[in-house]
This record gives C-alpha cells, sequence and structure tokens, in this order.
C-alpha cells in the first residue's frame, strides 16, 4: 500500500501480544485500517491515547520499532464489474497475476438492509438433488449452511448446487481452504464454462488464519454490489465458517476476552449474524443467496459453531453417511429448509407438502425399527415395510447423486409409498391420495 | 446546563466518555461524531468516566469527540399512531427512514405530529383525576384510543378545562388540569415515558383468571395461556418457536399485539411485513395488522439496542393496558436479549456468572417478566361502580446454547414465567408439529381455583379432569412404548400396545397441529372440546384384538380418518362424514 505525504508515521510500539500490537497515537478511528512494517492491522481498542492493532498475518518478528502508519478509513474494497472473473486474497489483492481492480472505494462490512426494505423471498432454487428440493427446499434470499464432517463431499455438493442455481454471480469466499480444493473449485466452475460469473476471495491454510476474518465480509461487499446495484441474483458460497469461527476465537483469546461456551467469544451469535443477514431478496430482483459450510466434529451439532450457526440461517443441510446403501445422503431429520413453506405446494406441485412429511415420517418409523433389530427383537410387518421404503428412499431421493426435477421426486414417492403401503397408513389428505395414488 | 463530556476510549461499542458535571445511571447521552450524532445509554460510571453502550456502530469514532448527557433515560413515545406501525428497537419508525439500508444516527420520529385525530371527550371539567386516567379518545384505525393523563404527573388533579368534541393534532394540548398546589398542566396526546420503568397507573393487579385463547390445540387445552399470563417457548433451532409464536400472533383473542423481533432473522419479520396486511383476523373481520404493531431488532441490528426493543414492547403493552385493553406481547427471542448483556458485560470486564452471562441475570428477567399481567385500572367504568381493567400476557421464546434446558436463560425464565413450552427435537425430526412436549411442559395456571372455574363455567364441568385424564394418558402411551422397547413387540400383553396407541390417537389427532394448512391451523375453544370428546371417546373404548399385529394397522386408519376431519371445515358435510367412518371403524373392533 503506498502512503501518501500527510501520513503521520509511528515508529514506538509500546506493547505486542501474539496477535496485537498497541501504540501510543491520537486522531485515529476506531476500526480504521494501519499497517505495522507493511502488514495490514485494524483498530481495535481506543483508550486515551493508547491505540491497540489487530495485525492480521499475526505479530510474528514486529520490533518495537516497527512502522506503522494509519489509513484513515476502514477496510475497503474496490468494486465494479470488473471484478467478474478474477481471484483475490483476503485484503482484496489480486492473486490471479491480473491487474488491480479499479472501481468505486466501498467500506466492507457495511450497514444492514432496513427490514421494511426487503421483499419476502420467493423464487424457488431448483438444484435436482431431491434432499434439497423435496425435503429441504431452497429459495433465493436464503443463507443456510451445510453441516458436514469434515470428511464428507461437502464442497463437491456445494459446486454442483451453485453451477445449478443459475445465478448471475457466485462468490466464493474461501476459508482454510487447502489449495487442493481451491484448484478443485477453479477446475469445475473453468470446466463448466463459468468461470467469468465466479468472484473469489481466497484464504488458504497456508494463509495466517487471522486474514480470514475479512474473506466473508469482501465477499458479501462484492455481492452487495452486483445484487443491489446491477440487481443480478447472487449466490455467494462461503467454505469453511467454522474455520472463521476458529480465527474469531484466536483473536478473541489473545486478547484475554472472557469466553464463553467452547472457548468461543460471548459475541459470536452476532457476528456470524452479521455475516449470514447480509442475504437479502431486493425487491428490484437482485439478490444475495449464502450457502455455506460448517464441518462439525464427529457429527456434533450443540457444538457452539454450528448451534449458532443454526439459530441464525434459515435452516441448514446435513450431510451423512447411510450405510445402507453406502452413499452420502442430506439426513431428512436434522436438515432443514425455513423458507420451503414460501414455495412448497405453491410453485411446485400441490402435494409436495404432505409427501414430503409423510415420507419423513415413515423414514423415522424406519429408524425406529432399525434401533428394534438392533435390540434384538422380531420386527412385525408394518416395521418390514417401512425399512424396505427406507431403502428406496435413502437410495433414490436422499442421495446426493440424484438429479431429477421435482415432478419426478414426488412420483417417485408416490411410488415407494404404493410398493411399501396402504392409503390409510400415510395420514395424507384424501384429495391428494386420490389423484396422487400410484395405478397399479 | 446540559452535562457534556468527550470520549476517552473506545472498544467496540463501549464508549467511555469523560463528563464536565453530574451524570445518572441509564441516562442517554448523544455522541457528536462529524455529521451524525450516535445515540448512547450510561451502563456504568466510575468518577468522572460514564461507560456508555452505544446503540450503533461506532466505526471511525474518535477519541475526544464531544458528547452531550440528556438528563432523561431512553424513554418512547406514547400517543394515537403507534398501532400498525413498524419500528426498530428504539422506536424509530422503520418506514420513514431513506434509503435501502440503514443509516447510523437516523432517527426518525414515532409518531406523526401532522396526524388529525377525532376527539371525544370522556372526562368533564371540575372531574378529579390522576396520572391514567381517560380524559378522551380518539379513533386510532377502529381501535378507541384513550387520551390519559400523563403517567409522570404524580398525585391528584383536577380537570380545569377540556377541548371540545373535534380534530386536533398530536401535540396540541387538549386538557389543562390543575395539581393539589393549584398549578396548572397542560396535556397533549402525546407523553413520554422511560422504558426501563415500569408503568404502575393501575390501582391493582389480581392474580389471572381466564384464559387465553390461542386456536394451539396443545396450548389451550392441556397448558393454557392465561390473560395477563406469561409464558415461555424453550427448544433448539428448528423446533418450531418461531411459527408457534406466528401462529398464536395471528390466531390469539387480542385486542392488540406487539410482535418483538429480537436478535432474530430479518426474513421472520419481512414475512409478518408482507403477510399481516393481507391476512383476516376471523374474529373481527379486520386486517391483522390493524391490531398489530412491530417492534423488531434483528441480528444485525445494533446489539445494545436489542435490550432496548423488549423493553420498548413492554413499555408500549403497558400504555396500551392503561386504556382498558387486552395486549399480547410476544419476544422472538428473549436469549439474544440476555447474549446482548452478556457482550455489554463481558466489554466492561464485569465478573461473569455462569456461562459468562452478568451475575444479576434472573433478577433481570424476572423483573421484565413481572411487568405483565391482568389489573384493575384506577378509571371507573361509565356506571362508576365497577373498575375498568386490562392485560398483557406475554410469550417469550427461548433459544438455549446447544438446546440443553440447563442453561442460565432457560433456568433463570423458568423461575420467573408460569407457562413452559418446551419444545422437544425428537417431535420436530419426526415432523410432529408443534413440538412442544406434552409431558414436560405445564402451565401453572390449571392448578389455579380461579382458571379451573373459569374453565369449568366456560368449557364443561369436567373440563379439568378431562385434561388430567388425557396427560395421563399420554403419559402412559410413552411408558408403554418403552416397555415394547425394552421387551418386544411380542414381549408386552396386548393392552401395551394399545395404551400406546390410543396415546398417538391423541397425539396424531389432537396435539399434532399444521400450522400451514389454512383450516387445522387455528381450532377454536369449542371444536377443540369436541375434538377432544371425540380422541377421549376412542379411548375410553374397550377395543378387541386378537394378536399385536392388528392393533398397528387399525389405529393408523383411525388416525388418518381424524386427520382428514382435522383438514376440514369444522361441521361440515366432509366433517360430519369422516365422524360417521370413525363410528364405524369403532364398532367393528369394540368388545362386546
Ligand atoms: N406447527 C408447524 N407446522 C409445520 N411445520 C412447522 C411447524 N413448526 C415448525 N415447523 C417447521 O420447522 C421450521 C422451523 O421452525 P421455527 O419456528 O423457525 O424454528 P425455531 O424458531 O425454533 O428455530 C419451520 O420453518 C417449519 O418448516
Ligand atoms: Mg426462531
Amino acid at each position: 500500500m503506498e502512503t501518501t505525504a500527510f501520513q503521520k508515521i509511528y515508529t514506538k510500539i509500546t506493547q505486542i501480544t501474539k496477535a496485537t500490537c498497541s501504540l501510543k497515537a491520537t486522531g485515529i478511528g476506531y476500526e480504521e485500517i494501519a499497517t505495522v512494517n507493511g502488514r495490514l492491522a485494524q483498530v481495535v481498542k481506543i483508550q486515551g491515547d493508547d491505540v491497540t492493532l489487530q495485525i492480521f498475518s499475526g505479530t510474528e518478528g514486529i520490533p518495537t520499532n516497527a512502522e506503522v502508519i494509519f489509513m484513515g478509513k476502514a477496510p475497503s474494497l474496490k468494486v465494479g464489474e470488473e471484478l467478474a472473473g478474477r481471484f483475490f486474497n483476503a485484503y482484496g489483492y489480486p492473486i490471479d497475476g491480473g491487474p488491480a481492480v479499479e472501481g468505486k472505494e466501498v467500506e466492507i462490512g457495511g450497514p444492514s438492509v432496513n427490514p421494511v426494505r426487503r421483499k419476502q423471498p420467493s423464487d424457488i432454487i431448483p438444484t435436482g438433488i431431491a434432499g434439497i428440493d423435496l425435503n429441504n427446499t431452497l429459495v433465493t434470499g436464503q443463507k443456510i449452511p451445510f453441516f458436514a464432517d469434515p470428511d464428507q463431499p461437502f464442497n463437491q455438493v456445494m459446486a454442483e448446487v451453485a453451477l445449478r442455481a443459475k445465478a448471475d454471480k457466485i462468490i466464493l469466499g474461501g476459508m482454510g481452504l487447502s489449495n487442493d480444493d481451491y484448484l478443485f473449485f477453479k477446475n469445475v466452475f473453468d470446466n463448466a464454462g463459468a468461470l467469468d460469473r465466479i468472484i473469489s476471495f481466497i484464504n488458504t491454510t497456508e494463509d495466517p488464519p487471522v486474514e480470514r476474518l475479512l474473506v466473508p465480509d469482501m465477499a458479501l461487499t462484492t455481492a452487495e454490489y452486483f445484487a443491489h446495484e446491477k440487481n443480478e441474483k447472487v449466490l455467494v458460497l462461503l467454505t469453511d465458517m467454522t474455520l472463521y469461527a476458529d480465527a474469531l476465537s484466536i483473536v478473541s483469546n489473545r486478547m484475554d476476552q472472557i469466553p464463553s461456551k467452547d472457548s468461543m467469544p460471548g459475541s459470536l451469535y452476532s457476528d456470524l449474524a452479521k455475516i449470514y443477514e447480509k442475504a437479502v431478496q431486493f425487491p428490484e430482483g437482485g439478490s444475495i443467496t449464502i450457502i455455506a459450510v460448517t464441518t462439525l466434529s464427529g457429527g456434533d451439532i450443540t457444538h457452539a459453531i454450528p448451534d449458532n450457526t443454526g439459530y441464525i440461517t434459515e435452516g441448514q443441510l446435513f450431510l451423512r453417511r447411510d450405510t445402507d446403501i453406502g452413499k452420502v445422503i442430506i439426513d431428512p431429520f436434522r436438515s432443514l429448509s425455513r423458507l420451503k413453506q414460501l414455495v412448497i405446494g405453491k410453485q411446485t406441485r400441490e402435494d409436495h407438502p404432505q409427501v414430503m412429511n409423510a415420507a419423513i415420517r415413515i423414514f423415522a418409523d424406519a429408524a425406529n425399527a432399525k434401533t428394534k433389530l438392533e435390540n434384538g427383537f422380531d420386527l412385525n410387518d408394518y416395521d418390514e415395510r417401512t425399512l424396505k421404503f427406507a431403502k428406496g428412499y435413502s437410495n433414490d431421493l436422499l442421495a446426493i447423486d440424484v438429479n431429477v426435477d421435482i415432478d419426478a421426486m414426488l412420483d417417485t414417492g408416490w411410488r415407494l409409498f404404493g410398493e411399501n403401503f396402504e392409503k390409510a397408513e400415510l395420514g395424507i389428505k384424501d384429495e391428494l391420495v386420490k389423484k396422487y395414488w400410484p395405478k397399479k | 446546563m446540559a452535562t457534556k463530556g468527550k470520549v476517552v476510549g473506545i472498544i467496540a461499542n463501549l464508549v467511555i466518555v469523560e463528563a464536565d458535571g453530574p451524570v445518572s445511571q441509564n441516562e442517554i447521552c448523544f455522541i457528536k461524531m462529524p455529521g451524525v450524532d450516535l445515540m448512547a445509554e450510561v451502563i456504568k460510571i466510575i468518577g468522572k468516566k460514564a461507560y456508555t453502550q452505544v446503540f450503533e456502530s461506532t466505526r471511525g469514532l474518535k477519541v475526544g469527540t464531544d458528547a452531550e448527557f440528556m438528563s432523561h433515560m431512553l424513554e418512547v413515545t406514547l400517543g394515537p399512531g403507534i398501532l400498525s406501525r413498524n419500528y426498530d428497537g428504539l422506536q424509530n419508525d422503520l418506514d420513514k427512514m431513506k434509503g435501502v439500508f440503514l443509516k447510523r444516527g437516523d432517527y426518525t420520529a414515532p409518531l406523526n405530529d401532522d396526524a388529525e385525530w377525532e376527539f371525544t371527550q370522556i372526562a368533564k371539567v371540575g372531574d378529579k383525576v390522576e396520572a391514567g386516567s381517560w380524559l378522551g379518545e380518539v379513533l386510532e384505525g377502529w381501535m378507541p384510543h384513550k387520551i390519559m393523563v400523563p403517567f409522570k404527573f404524580e398525585g391528584n388533579f383536577t380537570v380545569k378545562s377540556i377541548v371540545a368534541n373535534g380534530t386536533y393534532k398530536t401535540k396540541d394540548v387538549v386538557a389543562v388540569v390543575t395539581d393539589e398546589s393549584g398549578k396548572d398542566h397542560e396535556v397533549t396526546m402525546m407523553q413520554k415515558w422511560p422504558v426501563k420503568v415500569p408503568i404502575k397507573a393501575y390501582n391493582n393487579k389480581p392474580r389471572p383468571f381466564k384464559i387465553m385463547e390461542t386456536g394451539v390445540r396443545t396450548m389451550d387445552t392441556l397448558n393454557p395461556l392465561a390473560e395477563g399470563g406469561t409464558g415461555f417457548i424453550p427448544g433448539p433451532f428448528g423446533a418450531g418457536k418461531t411459527v408457534l409464536q406466528h401462529a398464536v400472533s395471528q390466531q390469539a383473542e387480542a385486542d392488540m399485539i406487539i410482535v418483538t423481533a429480537c436478535g432474530e432473522r430479518a426474513n421472520e419479520v419481512v414475512e409478518i411485513f408482507t403477510e399481516f396486511p393481507e391476512l383476516v383476523d376471523p374474529r373481527t373481520g379486520r386486517k391483522l395488522m390493524e391490531r398489530t404493531t412491530i417492534i423488531c431488532n434483528t441480528s444485525n441490528m445494533p446489539v445494545a439496542a436489542r435490550e432496548a426493543s423488549v423493553y420498548t414492547g413492554m413499555t408500549i403493552a403497558e400504555y396500551y393496558r392503561a386504556m382498558g385493553l387486552k395486549v399480547l406481547l410476544l419476544a422472538d427471542s428473549t436469549s439474544r436479549w440476555a447474549q446482548a448483556l452478556r457482550e455489554m458485560s463481558n466489554r466492561m470486564e464485569e465478573l461473569p456468572g455462569p456461562d459468562a452471562f452478568p451475575m444479576d441475570l434472573p433478577a433481570i428477567i424476572s423483573n421484565f417478566y413481572a411487568r405483565a399481567g391482568f389489573v384493575y385500572l384506577n378509571q371507573m367504568k361509565a356506571d362508576g361502580k365497577e373498575a375498568e381493567s386490562g392485560s398483557i400476557t406475554f410469550l417469550g421464546t427461548v433459544s438455549p446454547a446447544g438446546g440443553n434446558l440447563k442453561e442460565p436463560v432457560t433456568e433463570s425464565t423458568k423461575k420467573a414465567a408460569r407457562c413452559f413450552y418446551a419444545l422437544n427435537q425428537d417431535r420436530a425430526d419426526s415432523k410432529r408439529y408443534p413440538a412442544i412436549d406434552p409431558i414436560d411442559s405445564y402451565s401453572k395456571y390449571l392448578e389455579y381455583p380461579e382458571i379451573q372455574e373459569y374453565l369449568k363455567k366456560t368449557i364443561a364441568e369436567d373440563w379439568v379432569s378431562n385434561v388430567t385424564l388425557v396427560k395421563d394418558y399420554l403419559l402412559k402411551g410413552k411408558e408403554a412404548s418403552e416397555q415394547i422397547n425394552i421387551l418386544g413387540d411380542d414381549g408386552v400383553p396386548i393392552d401395551y400396545h394399545l395404551k400406546y396407541w390410543k396415546a398417538e390417537v391423541i397425539d396424531f389427532v389432537f396435539l399434532q397441529q399444521d400450522a400451514f394448512d389454512d383450516i387445522d391451523k387455528s381450532t377454536s375453544l369449542e371444536r377443540q372440546k369436541f375434538m377432544l370428546a371425540q380422541v377421549l371417546a376412542v379411548y375410553n373404548t374397550d377395543f378387541k384384538f386378537d394378536s399385536f399385529e392388528e392393533v398397528n394397522p387399525y389405529f393408523k386408519s383411525i388416525i388418518n380418518t381424524f386427520k382428514q376431519m382435522n383438514y376440514s371445515e369444522y361441521e361440515s358435510e366432509k366433517f360430519n362424514g369422516y365422524l360417521k367412518e370413525i363410528e364405524t371403524k369403532i364398532n367393528e373392533r369394540k368388545a362386546v
């Protein structure tokens, strides 16, 4: 970053911790950025003339006489059409060898949309994956994460969903992304001929972890530009938000804040909400949809990160390996799309809500039957049928390799009902049963 | 002279101001950034240093910035024009704000000074009045909105003059009252009140003695909420807290609903903005928005204003209660307010209590819940014999970390609220909505003799005993199911299967309710009474089965027909047809 003549240079650091340094300075604005021997830093605390800076790449090797230059502004990004097709690091500097982007400079992490200026989301995003479209239908303007153990193919599913979503722009925010995964995304988008619609802000495992904290704001500021000013449908992919939260805890820990549950800062909810709530449907047609990844540890969703996430997002897609069919499925119990009721049965076929619920109820019965079996009991006839149903349901609908349209998913549902049950066992409205029950 | 000060420290939204004069706890101050004033509240004072929580982002704020103390606490503005409005947590009118994005320091007036109201006298010259006495009324939409002696007026007054019936603006003087020392005070249609201080302008607060109908069967029948009562809904994410509160907000039998969206999703408020102006209140035929006010501080709005939002909601509720109205206040989620307190407490480096929440959290929560209640006002009815009455019923949600109910917010709320609607993850997973656990949940009001009397009188003599029976049956069903799971289907007598399936009938037909079905979503008390009788009739039938294998399909088919009934208009031809079908099915299996 270049310095200009009037900028005052400080060279007397009074205190250095693992993540921060402090110095005496005046006229400094809160959240202002600075460089400390060239490393980007941000003001996190001012007391009198004591200013504390958080250095994103860490304080290793910072001397007490480091050169500190204040920039007089909050972190910002230059936005414009030229962003399309480009790859940047967490600071918004190009990493693809291309030139710096010229455009309007905007502060990242800007204000929220006035709730009365939002439109209720109502456009369905079909993905072809029945575990999503049938049970957890997505809508533009929604925010939803995948909950998955680290060994699950969440980035693959996410890339697939992104390409099928027919978005005008796809913005990838990579946090602690392995280099291989980064190249994977690049390849998939390239092969699909979609690179010119993609904008990426990438922090890889090789970069300092605290730098990740800038990635979501960079990605979402870009998204706001295209969605609000250009009325485009923007899809933002954030992976992996667990690593983002880990970076938050590193910072708060180094600043000696009192941790709350699971060593996370007490402000975790607000910190995550500020990101996810950027998802929005504007009345003019532009929208920001956020699909994120929250990796779990051993499937534990009560950990503070997935827990706070679930309280903020509009549902979650829970990936799980179903050993009965040997495939990864979208678990219908723990998954949820809170916006599905805005579209199912309205933009999709009238039987959608009831077919969805009936199938999940039977799947729950099947789970009970399985427990019974494991406890060494005989199964009754109904139990047997639920197990048969569950297998078909898992394989033909829940598995992530399914790719059909929603009517076909519903027809498959009815076929499985018809193969295994009597009409009266379903609790579905008579009118619908009459209309859709498969003819023998 | 107003106290002034200068900013000396900034840690996120905690800003320390050195004051040049007296400052009081909870006083409002404005921090004068170039071009924008940021509103803040004093939350701690040490020597000359006032610790303030700023209700906005402090980005760019510098040490040395001027501040001005306002010598009043956080206040709301009360007067006609609150109804149907969309406010933020500090009572700024969101619709009046320009632009798509919220701008910090954009404070908009809660009322319209230019609005004209048709004033009708209630009090006469010479009447003895006190704070909260009704001087006149204006029509706010359909609602007779009382113009009262301001709550801040202490002591007794005499009406000296009152304007003639006619059209007046919000700030016009409509009456002059004289205090005991002979001093005159002007009264307009507008007054202010500090949100953290309860409005006590009423005569007495009896125990609640009526129930508040919500249309949700598992609430009204099994664990009713009392009018003027309190309840809370704890549950893990996705268990159905918000859907349940929205259902209650649409169907509850109240004059006015105040929905406080506290630190939750913006889209959930947008749903209300979008749907309430269209949805019709079946009781009055008016649009739902005509009885609703929304206070909204969503999770991405400034954290400090989250706490303010619940108090703003409560104070507005108290204002309307003083007009003799039945107010229902909803807050989703009170945990977010507690978390906001925690964030500040941590920033101030206070000694933390459990889970890093402030030590006084239980006291804060119980003081808040204590502001609800049914009250007899000082205002007498026109006949001069009976007192007018009003009520605030409060229903909050709690979002326990990790879904674990043994956490400070849930535990503190449990001590304060009288109804407990525990949402159960397993029920939600298997789509048994609403996921209120019928066994763990309770309503203390069911034990109140006043409420029992009321239920006996208004519903049926044996109502309370039937409800107790239903709860027993559900418990027995659960026990039977556990036994079956331990011993196996054929390891238990058929009777266990019957107990289990009869309880399932109660669950599927009565407890479960589809919030998204036009008919099923709301059930009148009359229909609840009818349906309860039907499921109890099934329960009390002696069935004959030769093997346990026959039990499951039989009850599945009974449940299926009952469900069709739930989806049909009450007492319609279809409804009665299904009823007949059930009778036939019962007779087929009856033991003789
Ligand atoms: N009574 C109900 N009927 C049908 N679906 C429901 C019901 N309650 C909840 N749901 C489903 O569960 C989802 C989550 O409910 P919500 O109230 O938003 O949960 P919470 O507020 O507890 O996180 C809803 O989007 C809806 O799909
Ligand atoms: Mg909710």
